[in-house]
């Protein structure tokens, strides 16, 4: 199942996804354990590390929309959504989330994704992350496309 | 149902997508979906799903393609409308 990470296309600093653990055609679940030396801490907030929203939504993006929608496209349906290569890159179209609480350095989140649709190349999914003792962190309807890089 | 009436049913699938209120009381087949009602492109996805509700039709990709612009959707929806009846 975590096959499926070899596809993505984020690097190092930018990858928050450790490990797939339920994957099928109407959803995805998986967990990133936030790392204590990450870039964000030192500056947000000094003497007071807290991951940002920002951080939290990209996770549960990463998770929920990319993973899912590579699966989608790779495992076939690709009159729907058309091939990714290369060439091409995930992009978040919309997302409404709610926080619910602070994420800290060394936790480890689940983030669980139900898909709404994928159609005409989009993927819409209703995501939630909780916490290691199954505490509700945040909440969200996300949605993302597959853009060709302009060249 | 004729291209007025789904023109004004229209407006209503539209809404909650643009900001430009004002604009979307004036629309003619001529206004373009992203260039004059300011839609998020991704969004043109989410107007067909809930167009396909609203009028009990099913849009494939080909005719999807085709609705960039108000007259365009009338075009495809009395097309799938007739089609149905």
């Amino acid at each position: 199942m975590n096959d499926i990470l070899n596809y993505l296309p984020y690097k190092s600093s930018f990858l928050f996804v450790d490990d797939i653990t339920s994957l099928d055609e109407n959803g995805v679940t998986g967990n990133y354990t936030l790392k204590r030396d990450a870039f964000f801490y030192e500056d947000h907030f000094p003497g007071n590390p807290v991951t940002p929203g920002v951080i939290i939504t990209e996770i549960m993006a990463q998770i929920g929309l990319v993973v899912l929608g590579i699966y989608l496209m790779v495992s076939g349906s690709k009159q729907e959504g058309g091939a990714m290569d290369e060439n091409s890159f995930p992009l978040l179209t919309s997302t409404n989330v709610e926080f619910f609480k602070m994420v800290l350095p060394g936790e480890k989140v689940v983030v669980t994704s139900k898909k709404q649709y994928f159609r005409f190349g989009k993927l819409k999914c209703l995501v939630e992350m909780h916490n290691a003792v199954g505490e509700l962190v945040a909440k969200g309807v996300f949605s993302g496309i597959i853009k060709n890089a302009i060249k | 149902m004729d291209r007025k009436e789904i023109l004004s049913e229209l407006k209503k699938v539209l809404a909650p997508y643009t900001e430009s209120k004002e604009m979307l009381a004036g629309i003619n087949e001529e206004t373009d979906l992203i260039k004059d009602l300011k839609i998020n492109s991704a969004n043109l996805v989410d107007i067909i799903i809930d167009a396909e509700a609203q009028y009990n039709i099913e849009i494939d990709f080909d005719a999807a393609e085709k609705m960039y612009n108000v007259g365009n959707c009338i075009d495809v929806i009395s097309e799938k409308i007739n089609k149905t009846a």
